[in-house]
């Protein structure tokens, strides 16, 4: 069909970049990860004392376990904000389908930090959301817990990654033929039973893609905490950042990458077998 | 015409069959936006009957049946089932079930899930269910394949099951949508007498889909002639092939030839035909069925036959007959006699008067 060398030419530019820019710096990375820092300067002495810190040092465990229950709640309230809305975009919303798609979209060509930064004036002390509160006599000086906490990582979160969450939802909706629909009514199955038995399972494959999304978008997350979390909501990669700046310890930072990498693609491997084995045709 | 057009009302959509009437359609209409689907339509259904709604697409045969299963409500009118208002529950509270036109089974449920989804969700005892399955399997000769995927059948296979999943619940009515529409034609010719066969086994009664005249001939007790949305004709197959009330009937349902006739003192005369009537003097449009029009060698006439000689245009074989189109006084005809080779030149053509049928002409 095509030439050797026009596929040569044409597969050329995108190896060398995933060689370059993703490959070697994965290389380099999973190699400081086993040397060490002695007297502020990078040794190239192979060991296993990173990964021995890591599992005997509980800070690190803590602050993951910390960061995983954040990206499982964000997971949680982007699905249950996210599928609702789906749901009714694509069976009820008939010709306002449109709009509505584009205003779920908009929000995505704003800049992440100008949303956290809105946050931030939502949340702060003299914000909206307390200038509400005491406006309405519920409370009679500003209260500080709602900004700077894990809470306000989670909220900005979900409003950030939401969209991620919605769009393969929607796809996987869409995708639902009608006539099942019709097909389940028909065999005497109600708006309820319809949903559970036909419309949830043949979502899944989309559940699950959105689901992945929050979640692996959260793990890798460290402008959400640096923006509205304080000391308390610190995530995996905001040790993992200052370890590459401030603490100058790369092989340390190396070694927390590896793991937050492993549990990445094995998360990953895990939920595309199992949207594999809920995807029908 | 008058007296035409009395003659033959066949538009009384009342069943011809013996018993009860099960569902009633009772002066509906549907519109969608400004588009008129459905004009004031009447229709009644015998229990136990097979009845197609025949038509072309757009004619409105679909959204019919769409409206009697629920999937679409009547802007006007009302549609009754044994006594009972059907046209204002919704579709999971209706003792009707569907056949869809592309099967619409579950991806994800093995065939034998399939089959138990109507009952399991209209909460058939658990031990009912799985005897009930396996019963509506082997009426389908399905019963092998109760652990596939539906994405694993044939299209004819996948119709089976579609068919075994609309019937373990024990319609009182089922509903099917041109549902051998996407299978080959001699799968297509198999699945007819099948389906033909089920239907006087359990003796439910039919509502059937289609487009396609032959199936509507080969299956219906009754067929109903949709056209633009209203009812063109309803009467049995054979009344509505030898009687078609009006030209589009004779048209749509097998080939005819159209004789547009002046009539003076029970003399009808089209072109230089001449056979004798029993009507009033005046203009009239007469269907005459190409395998009404013999081959004076072939067979042999009454007294009253109208002979004529025809010059022959155009012979097709195709097997048991021979399709003719031959021209006389200008008239072209078509014609459909027994095999007998090839013909040319002038040969003496007959029908019978009683075999030109006069019909309405509708616009």
């Amino acid at each position: 069909m095509y030439s050797r060398t026009y596929k040569t030419v044409l597969s050329a530019p995108p190896l060398l970049w995933v060689v370059l820019f993703l490959l070697l710096p994965y290389a380099l990375m999973f190699a400081h990860s086993f040397w060490l820092v002695r007297d502020g300067l990078i040794v190239h002495e192979w060991n296993l004392q990173n990964y021995a810190k890591l599992f005997q040092n509980p800070v690190y465990l803590a602050v993951l376990l910390r960061t995983m229950r954040i990206a499982a709640s964000v997971t949680i309230l982007s699905l249950a904000l996210g599928y609702p809305l789906a749901y009714y975009m694509s069976f009820h919303a008939g010709p306002r389908k449109e709009l509505l798609y584009q205003l779920v979209i908009v929000p995505l060509w704003v800049s992440y930090l100008v949303r956290g930064y809105a946050w931030k004036t939502i949340l702060g002390s003299d914000g909206v959301f307390n200038g509400f509160l005491q406006y309405l006599h519920i409370t009679h000086e500003p209260v500080s817990f709602f900004l700077y906490s894990p809470f306000a990582v989670v909220l900005t979160l979900t409003h950030i990654y939401t969209p991620f969450v919605f769009l393969p939802l929607y796809a996987s909706l869409e995708h639902i033929p009608r006539n099942l629909i019709e097909a389940s009514h028909d065999l005497g199955a109600g708006p309820r039973g319809t949903f559970f038995r036909v419309i949830l399972p043949l979502s899944l494959p989309g559940l699950l893609a959105g689901a992945t999304f929050a979640f692996v978008l959260t793990l890798g997350d460290f402008l959400g905490p640096l923006l509205v979390g304080g000391p308390s909501s610190i995530m995996i990669a905001n040790i993992v950042q200052s370890l590459f700046g401030t603490a100058y310890d790369w092989p340390l930072g190396a070694a927390i990458s590896v793991c937050i990498l492993v549990l990445t693609i094995s998360l990953l491997f895990l939920t595309e077998r199992l949207e594999k084995r809920w995807t029908y045709r | 015409m008058t007296e035409l057009a009395s003659s033959s009302t066949a538009i009384a959509a009342a069943p011809t069959h013996t018993g009860t009437v099960l569902l009633e359609v009772r002066n509906v209409a549907k519109r969608f936006g400004l588009r008129e689907v459905l004009t004031n339509l009447s229709l009644q259904i015998a229990s136990g009957e097979f009845l197609t709604l025949l038509g072309e697409s757009g004619s409105g045969k679909t959204t019919l049946l769409r409206l009697v299963a629920g999937f679409e409500q009547p802007t006007s009118g009302e549609i009754w089932m044994s006594g009972e208002r059907l046209d204002t529950l919704p579709p999971y509270k209706r003792r009707v079930n569907t056949v869809f036109q592309h099967y619409a089974l579950f991806p994800h449920l093995s065939v034998a899930d399939n089959v138990a989804y109507g009952l399991r969700v209209t909460g058939a005892p658990p031990a009912e269910i799985p005897p009930r399955v396996k019963a509506a399997l082997e009426l389908v000769k399905m019963q092998e394949y109760a652990a596939t995927r539906p994405s694993k059948l044939s299209g004819g296979q996948q119709q089976r099951v579609a068919v075994a999943r609309a019937l373990v619940n024990r319609p009182q009515l089922l509903l099917l949508d041109e549902p051998l529409s996407a299978l080959d034609a001699n799968l297509r010719k198999q699945m007819q007498s099948e389906l033909k066969s089920l239907q006087r086994e359990l003796g439910i009664t039919f509502l059937f889909v289609t487009h396609d005249q032959e199936e509507a001939m080969a299956l219906s007790d009754r067929i109903a002639l949709l056209r633009n949305g209203s009812l063109e004709q309803v009467a049995s197959p054979r009344e509505i092939y030898v009687h078609p009330a009006t030209s589009y009937t004779a048209q749509f349902v097998g080939q005819t030839n159209l004789l547009r006739a002046a009539i003076r003192e029970g003399i009808a005369a089209a072109g230089n035909l001449n056979w004798p009537v029993t009507l009033p003097d005046g203009p009239a449009l007469f269907s005459l069925r190409p395998d009404a029009i013999r081959l004076a060698s072939q067979a042999a006439a009454t007294p009253y036959a109208a002979r004529f000689r025809a010059r022959i245009r155009q012979q097709i074989f195709s097997g048991a007959t021979e399709q003719l189109e031959i021209e006389t006084g200008g008239q072209l005809l078509r014609v459909r006699i027994p095999a007998r080779g090839p013909l040319s030149g002038e040969h003496e053509f007959f029908f019978e008067p009683t075999d030109a049928i006069p019909v309405r002409e509708r616009a």
